[in-house]
């Protein structure tokens, strides 16, 4: 057998108070697809960021064709032939295709100063041409689909004529046509004996595409195997090593409950496009689709955090005018944001402060004074509520663990009497075990009565925890499914339904 | 499974807005404030009036178009006022105390500019401090030193009348059409053709649109902002020399308030500060809207307190125009 192209071995690494890495390997072999799979934080993504050089290990080695290779920045990492297809889109919205694709390596002039565009497009276009791709490369790539900029993304990095490439996440954002353009396209890198290095989450499309799977689990390397030796399940039960909490929802909202919210024909620019949707006392709804779906945006045009072209809300019935998140809250709807740290906490205060954070009118005495033993008894409450680990209400947020500071976010909206809660990507960044706890929390408040809409990307979660799924693509509602119809086919069936 | 349908009446026209119409805009209201001041008192369009706004344009101008650069990458820079003074400081020291010939001496104001401009991009990208702090420090710096070393007076080029002639002499022997105004073309020309056609002006956008994806692409990052910062400087000492020759001595007092001058020009002429657009034809026309004002009302007779407040609403006014254009896109 020829020597691997990438050998990591005993790759750790650490940053302040994490252990993302400990001991972990991979291989690589010329022309394999090998998936890299695991939870989120399972540490994928540090493994490869070591790879390309954003990060440095703390230590291990790295062997490309057998040597010993040293990656201290990006720039080593193309030396050594190793491209990246990030998952967050790293391209620069504001230049052209062209330039996008050819950043660092512009043609220029015989006179080697003025830049040669012409050279550039043309370059650019060839390229294209052989992904079959219907773009102009003088295009601004801030006009382009999502889809349309990953594929950008992908010719990039094979533009670098790469060895090595890794793939992060490629086909979350795209649709089953463009999954078929970009497998045919690995396979021909494949044939050219490229190595891929292929993180998922879909792992049934991992069958159709990878040779081996190395799976992660909390920071650990798990295990290697060949995908023709194993089933979906198999790689799950490695992923998750443990059981997983799966319950349907307990008890369905009745039919006769009365409506909390209703949504008519919200639109927000391209993003979101004539939404419509009730939502019942007691009812969890999750709203699904892929990256790019309009999701997120629907949820803050009904919270008037962005201003809506377009669009009625009536909350029990009535037609409430939200135009700003005070009129939201107000109107009892909040919105528990995917990133708690920059839009739901205030990080360097305590969990007293915080929770009363939404409502200090209930708190205050006269003139202005803060009621400090009623705001420490509501905190109490909450903690004891919403079984919050803190050593106490005067703990400051940013020492809880991720699932606690959620229920910190929670708290300040029960005290504010909230009795719709929007939560966007309620357990990004919290571990298996508290998500969990996330889960039957979800089910009480559903079943104190609270309605509840749930945004989420990862389908095992959707489907675990909603009464009823709205799915989106393209900023458009293309399909609800309810009861056992919620299924991961269904789903993507709808989420991929491109309506243009 | 219930699909929805959706019909084509729902869907919205969406309006594209572009850098462009900004620029547009901007030399539109240009025009018609060219053509209002023209009508109101026909001297404004004299050729001498003319040449006048072009003189009192130069220094603000080159100043705009050496922070559009800074601007487009997502920076800022406090400090160009102040630099261009320290410039000229250093030039007029050379010039006129240490006895150095005109050329050399005018040769180490630019090269003062320049290394301003190089600890700004040092301390924006090696220190990685934010370029609003590391440029307000060198605006303090620098007005501090040309104070030192000047012992806050004047220095004037009195043995050496042709430091004048700079620019306020004209080589094409045309009363009133100054080398200045020439300068300051040439320092456009250079600025367009630096930014759209060379690769300084290819990261200056990349940087300033998405500098994460900038470095992952294996650019060295620092040395181009520190190149991008450098430039500025020199353009700063070029605006210096302008100003000392124009006023036939350097004074250590001027220069604050010049950087906001630059900024404000940059901006209506459709430089975004949050970087990844804007351009240096823009910054031209921006200028020019802001002496064209000045200069218009100063021939109405309207008084100096309220040339500025309208500079204000100007300014402002163009940024919420901006703004509009962003949100539609």
């Amino acid at each position: 057998m020829d020597t691997a192209l990438v050998v990591m071995e005993g790759i750790s690494k650490s940053f302040p108070g994490v252990k993302a890495l400990d001991k972990c390997r991979i291989s690589l072999n010329k022309g394999e697809v090998h998936a890299l799979v695991g939870e989120n934080g399972a540490g994928k993504s540090t493994l490869m960021k070591i790879l390309t050089g954003v990060y440095t290990k703390d230590e291990g080695r790295i062997l490309i064709d057998g040597k010993e290779a040293v990656i201290n920045n990006p720039r080593d990492a193309q030396k050594y032939g190793i491209s990246i297809i990030h998952q967050e889109l790293n391209l620069m919205p504001h230049l052209t295709v062209a330039q996008n694709i050819f950043i660092g390596r512009e043609s220029f002039q015989k006179n080697r100063i003025l830049l040669n565009d012409k050279e550039l497009n043309r370059k650019t276009e060839e390229l294209l041409k052989l992904f079959n791709l219907d773009i102009k490369p003088t295009v601004k790539v801030s006009e382009l689909t999502v889809a349309k900029r990953q594929m950008i993304e992908i010719i990039k990095a094979i533009s670098y004529n790469s060895r090595i490439l890794i793939m992060d996440e490629p086909t979350a954002a795209l649709s089953e046509t463009e999954v078929e353009e970009l497998f045919r396209t690995i396979r021909r890198l494949k044939n050219d004996g490229v190595g891929i290095i292929y993180i998922s989450h879909r792992l049934a499309e991992l069958k159709q595409i990878a040779d081996r799977v190395t799976v992660m689990r909390d920071g650990k390397y798990i295990d290697t195997v060949n995908i023709d030796d194993v089933t979906v399940d198999d790689i799950v039960k490695m992923m998750v090593g443990r059981n997983i909490f799966v319950s349907a929802p307990e008890v369905n909202a009745s039919d006769d409950a009365p409506i909390a919210l209703e949504v008519r024909g919200i639109s927000r620019g391209k993003l979101v496009k004539n939404v419509s949707f009730k939502l019942k006392q007691g009812e969890i709804l999750g709203i699904a689709g892929l990256m790019g779906a309009g999701r997120t945006e629907t949820a803050r045009a009904i919270f008037g955090a962005d201003p809506r072209d377009a669009g009625e809300i009536y909350v029990n019935g009535k037609l409430v005018d939200i135009k700003t998140p005070t009129d939201a809250v107000n109107a009892g709807i909040a919105y528990l944001s995917e990133d708690r740290k920059q839009f739901g906490l205030a990080l360097g205060l305590d969990v007293e402060t915080n929770i009363a954070l939404a409502y200090f009118k209930k708190f205050t005495k006269l003139f202005g004074f803060v009621d400090t033993k009623k705001t420490s008894e509501n905190a109490e409450e909450m903690v004891r509520k919403l079984q919050i680990k803190t050593p106490s209400v005067k703990q400051k947020v940013k020492n809880l663990s991720g699932g606690n500071q959620q229920k910190v976010v929670l708290g300040k909206w029960l005290t504010r009497n909230c009795n719709i809660l929007i939560f966007d990507e309620p357990t990004r960044g919290i571990d298996v075990g508290a998500k969990s706890e996330v889960y039957s929390l979800l089910n009480d408040l559903a079943k104190q009565g609270k309605a509840i809409i749930v945004i989420s990307s990862e389908l095992p979660e959707i489907i675990r925890i909603s009464h009823r799924v709205l799915v989106m693509c393209e900023g458009r509602i293309t399909g609800e499914v309810s009861g056992d119809e919620i299924t991961q086919e269904n789903i993507m069936t709808l989420a991929t339904k491109h309506i243009d | 499974m219930k699909t929805v349908e959706v019909t084509k009446s729902s869907m919205i026209p969406i309006k594209k807005g572009s850098a462009a119409t900004q620029k547009l805009l901007a030399l539109v209201s240009l025009v018609v404030m060219v053509i209002i001041f023209s009508v109101l008192k026909p001297v404004f369009i004299s050729f001498n009036n003319i040449m006048s706004v072009m003189l009192s344009t130069c220094v603000y101008g080159i100043l705009a178009l050496g922070v559009t650069f800074v601007i487009i990458t997502g920076g800022i820079d406090l400090s160009v006022g102040t630099v261009m003074t320290f410039s000229s400081v250093i030039g007029a020291l050379a010039i006129s105390k240490w006895g150095i010939p005109i050329i050399p001496g005018i040769l180490l104001a630019l090269a003062a500019g320049s290394m301003c401009g190089f600890i700004n991009g040092v301390g924006v990208s090696k220190l990685k401090l934010p370029p609003f702090i590391a440029t307000l420090a060198m605006m303090m710096v620098t007005k501090g030193l040309s104070l030192i070393l000047t012992g806050t007076k004047p220095i004037y080029f009195t043995n050496t009348p042709m430091y004048r002639e700079i620019a306020l002499g004209s080589i094409f022997k045309i009363e009133g059409f100054y080398n200045a105004i020439l300068i300051f073309v040439v320092c456009i020309i250079i600025a367009v053709i630096v930014l759209s056609k060379t690769i300084i002006g290819r990261y200056c956008y990349a940087i300033g649109s998405n500098e994460e994806a900038v470095r992952l692409s294996g650019i060295n990052v620092d040395r181009w902002k520190i190149v991008i910062y450098t430039i500025c400087g020199f353009f700063c000492a070029i605006a210096g020399v302008i100003m000392s020759s124009r006023l036939d001595s350097a004074q250590p007092a001027l220069g604050p308030g010049y950087e906001m001058e630059a900024i404000a020009a940059a901006v209506i002429g459709g430089t975004s500060l949050s970087g990844g657009e804007g351009g240096m034809l823009g910054t031209v026309i921006g200028s020019f809207i802001m002496t064209v004002l000045i200069n218009g009302l100063r021939i109405l007779s309207v008084p100096q307190e309220w040339q500025l407040v309208a500079t204000g609403v100007i300014l402002a006014f163009a940024v919420y125009i901006d703004l509009l254009r962003r949100r539609k896109a």
